[in-house]
């Protein structure tokens, strides 16, 4: 019955992959691929719950009365402990509130952007802020806006203002909300990372300087506020200015974002997406035998009444 | 000005403060239809012709900060304090022009856009919903972003260091 773990096991892995495929795929695909594959390997594992806490339930005698089948065959031929049914279960009753909450939050964030999106008049969709901030952002809406504080376009010239807009404007042009939203729906928070790789790109080839991108990314996290840290990023910090190197694999995502725009853009690479295709089928496809399997069972348990 | 605005405030009555309302309204009508920011002096020129005679005792031209204080209302500073007020709400811009300042009134798209992010900025899953163009840094990515600029390769390269001792 290994094939019903299999749904709950995939995404686990994905998750630890995640990461590693945001950073060497194309960023568009990457997008593509994480999102889709998030929202499918999500509906496959709470498939996969709601078939085990289905054969738990399975066993009591009321159901068993209710839709007229052999509970003696059914529990022979069950191959489910009743502790991984219950398990399973309460599993998919949290992440059914869970993703409730998270759709009610997000979508009300959604609809307060385009409505404050609306309310601004702006001039080529972009508004300039007073005040001291140093900030920039597009505010999804119909159509969304891109908000810049005076501030941050006054440190910046022409070329670099240039290179901000483009990867804005690339945030608004392709929804990337709708990406994120998606994702984060289905627990998948790297897709944050790869919009915002996918807008560098975009950025890139409007200004054909990819380093000029990377610069004004790294003048304006710099310009910024630094972000205030838990003590575990205290011991980092402390780490980090020991050793006379400090290594990509563990930065947040400015710092990556710069690093790979400072390197050749990437390429697509067909073989890995395909791969991931792959993967993603097999957790369907063993939710799809496993459903197969409950099925049969109950079929025999009918039959045999 | 904010000792003034501690000092001058609470001792007002409900009919003054219902007075400094209109004139604040008053006051940001000028500035709007103003051609470049003006300084309080100049704010005070222009809203003496403007009051209306109930508002004022006699309409007559104000100029400059003798008149105003032998008038014994609508003072320099009073005009100051209520700018000073109107840029605390963030409906006032300023720039400094010598020894004080100069005032713009914010247009209504860049007042819209302020007090949306500062809704937006309460509340937890806008960060989502907003692309920002960059994340705050922690000290560890800023020390290495220095290195990734400063190196040409694009490897992280140098001394980290020298580098955080840049910017």
């Amino acid at each position: 019955m290994w094939l019903l773990y299999l749904p709950l096991v995939i995404p686990a892995l994905a998750g630890m992959a995640a990461r590693p495929l945001a950073a060497r795929l194309e960023p568009r695909h990457a997008t593509w691929l994480l999102t889709t594959a998030a929202v499918a390997l999500a509906a496959c594992s709470l498939a996969a719950l709601a078939l085990l806490a289905a054969y738990a339930a399975a066993r009591a005698p009321l159901l068993a009365a209710v839709g007229d089948y052999s509970q003696e065959v059914m529990r022979r031929g069950d191959p489910i402990p009743a502790a991984a049914g219950a398990a399973a279960a309460l599993a998919l009753t949290g992440a059914a509130v869970a993703v409730t909450v998270m759709f009610r939050t997000r979508a009300r964030a959604l609809a307060e952007s385009y409505r404050r999106a609306a309310g601004l008049q702006a001039e080529d969709g972009i508004v300039v802020v007073p005040g001291p901030a140093i900030e920039a952002y597009a505010l999804p809406g119909g159509p969304g806006r891109i908000v810049v504080s005076g501030r941050l376009l006054d440190c910046l010239d022409g070329r670099r203002r240039a290179a901000l807009i483009a990867h804005e404007q690339a945030h608004l042009a392709s929804r990337h909300h709708l990406f994120t939203t998606v994702a984060r729906l289905a627990a998948a928070r790297s897709v944050d990372y790869t919009v915002e790789r996918w807008a560098d790109e975009h950025a890139a080839a409007v200004t054909s300087d990819r380093r000029l991108v990377a610069e004004t990314i790294g003048q304006v996290a710099l310009l910024a506020p630094p972000r205030p840290r838990r003590t575990a990023g205290m011991v980092l910090g402390i780490t980090g200015a020991i050793t006379p190197r400090v290594s990509l694999a563990w930065a947040g995502p400015v710092p990556r974002r710069v690093a790979a725009l400072l390197t050749a853009p990437p390429r697509r690479q067909t073989i890995l997406l395909a791969a991931c295709a792959v993967i993603v089928l097999m957790a369907g496809v063993a939710a799809l035998l496993a459903a197969r399997d409950l099925h049969a069972l109950l079929e025999l348990a009918q039959g045999s009444r | 000005m904010i000792i003034q605005a501690s000092f001058w405030f609470p001792v007002r009555t409900g009919a003054e403060r219902r007075a400094a309302g209109a004139l604040e309204a008053e006051i940001l009508a000028i500035l709007r239809e103003a051609d470049g920011p003006l300084s309080p002096g100049e704010v005070r020129q222009q809203l003496g012709p403007r009051l209306a005679p109930g508002q004022q005792a006699d309409g007559q031209q104000a100029d400059g900060r003798q008149a105003g204080a032998q008038r014994g209302e609508l003072s320099y500073s009073t005009v100051v304090t209520i700018v000073t007020r109107l840029h605390a709400k963030g409906l006032l811009a300023r720039q400094r022009a010598g020894r004080g300042f100069t005032y713009t009134a914010v247009d209504d798209a860049s007042l819209a856009a302020s007090r949306m992010r500062q809704a937006l900025g309460s509340e937890h899953d806008h960060d989502a919903v907003l692309s920002r163009f960059v994340s705050g840094l922690s000290g560890r990515d800023a020390r290495l972003l220095r290195q990734l600029l400063a190196g040409d390769t694009g490897a992280p390269d140098g001394d980290p260091g020298h580098a955080g001792e840049q910017g």
